[in-house]
């Protein structure tokens, strides 16, 4: 079932391409999936399983979702962190996510929310890097984060209850 | 009562759902009403507006006879530039029979054919006498062509608009179209007009032409900007003038 959303997302995206190649403007570079990316698998608009079989830690996903160079929750989103006054409003506030949503619903979230919305600003923090159009070289067949880190993310927003 | 087949009521609402995903933004805004009051204090003070520096090396530039050369700019135009046509200057770019002009690849031809020879397209003496040039038609409405020969470019322009770039993954449609006045960290997004460029930006300190900002918004996307004079960044530069057509040009504008 996720092969098949993912091929009908490729599909769109090389579709895109297509067009834009048909118009005589150059396209993406081919990658490979880099060999330490952990395959992961939608049930039920969730990911039940943690990446890489990996345990997250909630104050380090704290740090990260506060970093602009990483995580950068805040530049979309509110955090029910004091002193914080630059914050973003376009994503929904993250107060109480952990109550809203279950953990394996907020991991979908954070590692490609585009499972659920094709058309979401939201980046994929642990989209197929395979997917990704026109990535500066540095960071060309990366993850925007790494499944430690991602886990760690998750670890800290089910705590927001 | 016979109800009407629920096929024939799904129509309408499919046909609206069509239109309002094939429309874009409503009315043009300038980014002038999403800035700080602050920055638009500045920008409207000439005293305070540092793109005001650009303007006068622009000025001096145009108003230079090149040694071995018999005309400045201001020969033909004027030292003012009173006798370029400012409602001229808001159709760029501008298709010429051949292909896309824009208002800098004109400045350069006019150099080739008069002056001290074209100049790269980020030179700061480029980006300072498109800054005076475009300052002539200050007030003037954008008023790019759109049907025509434009219809195809500008297809191609709007698809590079649309499509998503780099580890970010955003496409422009997605802050401009999807959430000007919304935030992004203390920034408040704007629709991405060009009605001010080439602009002073604030963030990075420097006068801005249309081409950079679109190559420093694709690098915050972390990806991998299209070079500089590219046929994709003058289509994207096309297609995003032309979203601003009906506002007035406010060069040198300050922006964030």
């Amino acid at each position: 079932m996720r092969y098949c959303r993912i091929s009908l997302l490729s599909g769109i995206l090389l579709l895109q391409l297509a067009l834009l190649t048909g118009s005589g403007i150059a396209t993406a570079r081919e990658q490979a999936l880099p060999d330490d990316y952990c395959q992961w698998a939608v049930t039920d608009y969730a990911i039940a399983q943690p990446l890489c079989e990996l345990a997250g830690d909630a104050s380090r996903g704290m740090a990260i979702a506060l970093d602009s160079g990483r995580g950068n929750c805040l530049a979309c989103h509110q955090l029910p962190i004091p002193d914080v006054e630059a914050y973003g409003t376009i994503g929904p506030p993250l107060s109480g996510i952990g109550a809203r949503l279950t953990k394996g619903q907020i991991r979908l979230r954070v590692v490609d929310t585009r499972e659920i919305n094709p058309m979401s600003i939201m980046p994929g923090f642990y989209r197929d890097p395979r997917l990704i159009h026109r990535p500066d070289k540095r960071y060309a067949g990366r993850t925007f984060l790494n499944a430690q880190q991602v886990e760690d993310v998750i670890a800290y927003l089910v705590t927001l209850k | 009562m016979m109800l009407p087949d629920k096929r024939l009521l799904l129509l309408p609402t499919l046909l609206l759902a069509l239109l309002a995903t094939a429309t874009t933004a409503a009315e043009p805004r300038s980014g002038y009403e999403y800035i700080k009051q602050s920055t638009r204090d500045m920008q409207d003070d000439d005293f305070e507006n540092p793109g005001m520096l650009a303007l006068e090396q622009g000025r001096q530039l145009f108003n230079v006879t090149p040694a071995g050369r018999e005309k400045s700019c201001a020969a033909c135009h004027g030292s003012e530039g009173e006798d370029l046509d400012v409602t001229g200057i808001a159709r760029y770019p501008v298709h010429n029979g051949n292909g896309l002009v824009t208002l800098q690849k004109q400045i350069n031809s006019c150099r080739e054919n008069h002056g001290d020879g074209s100049l790269p397209i980020d030179h700061p003496d480029l980006i300072a006498l498109e800054t005076f040039v475009r300052n002539r038609a200050a007030g003037e409405v954008i008023n790019v062509q759109t049907d025509g020969p434009m219809a195809p470019l500008l297809e191609k322009g709007e698809q590079l608009y649309r499509l998503r770039y780099g580890l970010i993954d955003m496409s422009c449609q997605h802050c401009h179209d999807f959430y000007p006045g919304q935030r992004i960290r203390g920034q408040t997004i704007s629709q991405g007009m060009s009605n001010g460029f080439p602009a002073y930006r604030l963030d990075i300190g420097e006068m801005t032409n249309l081409h950079q900002r679109i190559q420093q918004c694709l690098s915050l996307m972390r990806a991998e900007p299209f070079e500089a004079g590219s046929e994709e960044i003058n289509l994207m530069g096309l297609y995003i003038m032309s979203r601003s057509n009906g506002l007035k040009i406010e060069t040198p504008a300050v922006r964030y």
